[in-house]
């Protein structure tokens, strides 16, 4: 099968420190995949390199088989890669409603045929009443809980019915509750999507994740699946003492 | 999103505007009666550079620019090449045009500060351009297109533009289209993707969106709406001069959209009605009476960044347009 | 005058306009390295200091050195206490937002340009030189003074960057434009820096002004062309830094000058104009600067 991503050489330099060192990484379609490692391994660094958002000092980067290194972000989610932030990036004077209308309105651009108003609000809706918004929708997103904002930007990405959608910690600020919620609403997407998903509470990896990817320093430590992972002795050590909590 | 009778409302509101503009024709002495006629025609230009400033939150210190290739655009034409008003008033609103989208392709590529010196920088170069093409341009001092000039006229049938009436109707309906397309604009979903761009342009990005397309054609259609003004302003009012191009005219569509308040689609109107009112009367008294400017600019940036309608939007009448 | 000696004459001319032009600019660039702000009115700051040296030193009788002297140290404290009370009035409140404070500089501008035009006049008016004095060349005279501004210039500059490099004040400075969270964590008081360096950059300006006043007459427009020269300068040079803004004050001054007196102004002026406006769009951060943190 085709990866869905296949990087060779990735490598991203900001000035003397090499954030992202010459990885090669393939990730499948419908996979679950999580990417983990300590703080500074570059981990957003990568997603970044993947969506757009930087350009790569070295290496390719492939999406289904198409190589898309030089592509800039915008024609990148038009192909189906959805990013949502890893700090919080949310239209603040906007309601939930428009934050992800504008996101619905991207994705009805791109079809041809004319959809009514109706189906547009039902997409919108849809995407808010996944990610259990649908009561906050009329709220201004600048005043929403934190937690809420980064389910405003899961709900975003989700409208823009992305083929990979890359969460960057998406779980931090929610509830023990809603952290529950989010795990069924990620098996779900991944029904229909490849989820790559960056994230410290090992509780969800474990429970969400097809394969882990560790990372550390900027390069790949170790990839396989979560039992083997966590049997992992340079795992452990690269973690030193923050291995296992929530 | 909303009920559906916001629309409506706010149609009818732009409606009663134009219509109240109309009837003034009919009850304003003779003076004010020139005075709101040049204000509507200033206003189009203010509703051009609201469109870049308050939708797409670029702060731009160049329009002069702008308004100065349509108003020599038109001048130029009518007076050395012999055009007649439609054909010079064409050929206004195309040098806008081209001259925004070559503007916008360079100074697009930078942002915040930056792009506030370089849009300076281009109108100051603008500007110097028709001191030293003088032979054409009579730079300071200006030129004036004569009275039988601005003149429409087909076959025997012939509107002239000098005429009191007649140019104050040509001011509302130049006034009244832009007003309805900036209105249209600020609705569409173009428009939202622009109000995005302001707010959080790498996420709007990050949507999809293609942001320096979006922003080139705000820069265009904003450069060509200012150009019609000056285009309008040549041929209504049938002077052409330097001063037009140079700073002030950069700061003054700044102003007047600040004291409106930014993306308003009536706040343009509102602002430059306002502040050509004040800046009228000062100069009665005394010299410096740009301090006024001064002054105003200060009190608006502390105590009121919204502007009239602005704050009118935010505290009590949330679906003013 | 052949070729030869019309470029000394030219080249003299051009060091005179860049040692006034490199005070200027330095103001502006200091303001903007550690405000982050841009100072549409630093060009009347410069005029104010004119305006205030012809007062001066209109009311001090005697000798003109004297009343030059008298301007020289009232004139850079005066526009100083005038920026600084800008400064916390207006800039602060705006919480130096770059927008808000682009906006408010251009109201300060007509303000201050204003109310020179109703109480000092819209005529030029002259100061006289502390001393006329004439270098005798070989092929022209040229007047003592000039130099004496340049030797002047470079006393200030030097003071300048020994004030920047070896004193406490100007590590706090420095510290201030490196990081500026880094050095609140530190305890330095950042909002009296922010005044501090604001009224500097005023104050050099006006210094400038009173050396360059009795060469050219005080107007109250004179403010408009060392506003974009210093804006040219300080965009070249890179932003905030002293050793980039004297180079490229130097440049602009000497090619000003030289082509100038082989050019129409007004087609120099149109050229260096776009090439700045071009240097700013394709390398941001100019042609000597670093790029911005």
């Amino acid at each position: 099968m085709t990866p869905l991503i296949a990087t060779h050489g990735l490598s991203r330099n900001f000035g003397g420190l090499k954030a992202v060192s010459d990885v090669d990484f393939a990730i499948l379609p419908g996979e679950i995949r999580a990417l983990i490692g300590p703080n500074g391994a570059g981990k957003t660094t990568f997603v970044s390199l993947i969506a757009g958002r930087l350009q790569p000092s070295t290496g390719t980067i492939a999406f289904d088989g198409h190589d898309i290194t030089g592509m800039p972000a915008h024609r990148r989610v038009r192909l189906g890669i959805a990013y949502t932030f890893q700090i919080t990036s949310v239209f603040a004077n906007l309601t939930a409603y428009d934050n992800v209308a504008l996101a619905v309105q991207r994705t009805h651009d791109d079809d041809n045929h004319r959809r009514g108003a109706r189906a547009f609000h039902r997409a919108v809706m849809s995407a808010l009443e996944r990610t259990g918004l649908a009561e906050r929708a009329e709220q201004l997103a600048a005043n929403l809980s934190y937690g809420h904002q980064r389910l405003l930007e899961v709900a975003m990405g989700l409208a823009l019915k992305p083929r990979l959608l890359i969460l960057d910690e998406p779980t931090q600020g929610l509830s023990d509750s809603e952290i529950e919620n989010f795990i069924v609403l990620v098996r779900e997407i991944a029904a229909q999507a490849t989820v790559l998903l960056i994230e410290h509470n090992m509780d969800c990896v474990m429970r969400l994740a097809d394969r882990i990817t560790v990372m550390e320093a900027g390069r790949i430590l170790a990839e396989g699946v979560p039992e083997a992972i966590r049997a992992n002795a340079e795992v452990q050590r690269a973690y030193l003492g923050t291995v296992a909590d929530g | 999103m909303k009920a559906a009778n916001v629309p409506a409302k706010v149609w009818l509101l732009h409606a009663a505007v134009i219509l109240l503009l109309a009837a003034l024709q009919f009850l304003l002495p003779a003076y004010h009666h020139g005075v709101l006629a040049r204000i509507m025609v200033l206003a189009v230009f203010a509703m051009g550079y609201n469109l870049l400033y308050g939708y797409v939150g670029l702060l731009s210190l160049g329009h002069a620019m702008f308004f100065s290739a349509g108003l020599y655009g038109a001048g130029l034409t009518m007076l050395h090449l012999g055009w007649g008003v439609p054909a010079g008033f064409v050929a206004g609103i195309a040098a806008g045009a081209v001259l925004a989208l070559v503007i916008g392709l360079l100074a697009l590529r930078t942002t915040g500060v930056a792009f506030m010196i370089v849009t300076m920088m281009f109108a100051q170069v603008f500007y110097l351009m028709t001191l030293y093409y003088g032979d054409w341009t009579r730079g300071d001092e200006g030129f004036v297109l004569p009275q039988p000039v601005r003149a429409i006229a087909i076959g025997d049938w012939r509107l002239d533009l000098s005429d009191p009436s007649t140019r104050y109707w040509a001011a509302v309906a130049l006034f009244s289209i832009v007003l309805v397309i900036t209105a249209a604009i600020a609705r569409s979903r173009y428009g939202r993707v622009l109000v995005a761009i302001r707010e959080n342009e790498e996420r709007t990005r990050m949507l999809g969106y293609d942001t320096f397309v979006s922003k080139l054609v705000a820069v265009t259609i904003s450069g060509t709406i200012c150009a019609a003004s000056g285009a309008g302003y040549a041929v209504l009012f049938g002077y052409v001069g330097s001063t037009f191009a140079s700073v002030q005219y950069s700061i003054l569509p700044l102003l007047w959209v600040l004291v409106g308040g930014a993306a308003t689609t009536l706040g343009p109107l509102l602002g430059t009605l306002f502040m050509y009112y004040v800046i009228d009367i000062a100069s009665g008294y005394t010299t410096a009476y740009l301090l006024i400017v001064g002054v105003a600019l200060i009190l608006l940036v502390l105590f009121f960044p919204k502007g009239v309608l602005g704050s009118i939007r935010a505290r009590w009448i949330g679906w003013l347009p | 005058m052949s070729f030869g000696p019309h470029l000394l004459l030219a080249f003299l001319e051009g060091l005179v306009t860049s040692a006034v032009l490199a005070l200027t600019a330095l103001g502006l660039s200091l303001v903007f390295g550690v405000m982050r702000i841009v100072n549409v009115a630093h060009g009347e700051f410069f005029m104010l200091g004119a305006v205030v040296a012809w007062f001066v030193s209109s009311m001090v009788g005697g000798h003109p050195a004297l009343g030059f002297i008298a301007a020289l140290i009232v004139s850079p404290l005066v526009v100083g206490a005038v920026a600084l009370v800008a400064e916390r009035l207006v800039l602060r409140r705006l919480n130096y937002n770059p927008e808000a404070t682009i906006v408010a500089t251009i109201g300060m501008l007509y303000i201050i340009q204003q109310l020179a035009l109703s109480l000092y006049g819209p005529e030029a008016r002259p100061v006289e030189a502390p001393f006329t004095y004439r270098i005798q060349f070989p092929w022209f005279g040229y007047s003592g003074y000039k130099l004496a501004v340049v030797a002047a210039a470079i006393a200030l500059l030097v003071a300048t960057w020994f004030l920047l490099t070896r004193t406490r004040i100007g590590l706090v400075m420095r510290a201030t434009q490196y990081d500026r969270e880094t050095a609140q964590a530190f305890g330095i008081p950042v909002d009296r820096v922010y005044a501090g360096v604001f009224a500097f950059g005023a104050a050099l300006a006006a210094i400038a002004a009173v050396l360059i006043v009795p060469i050219s007459q005080a107007h109250y427009l004179m403010g408009r062309d060392p506003l974009l020269l210093s804006f040219i300068v300080v965009i070249i040079g890179g932003l905030g830094s002293l050793r980039g803004t004297v180079i490229a004050a130097i440049l602009i001054g000497l090619g000003d000058g030289i082509i100038s007196a082989f050019f129409q102004p007004t087609l120099a002026k149109m050229i260096a104009t776009l090439l700045v406006a071009l240097v700013l769009v394709f390398r941001p951060q100019g042609l000597l600067g670093t790029a911005a943190r």
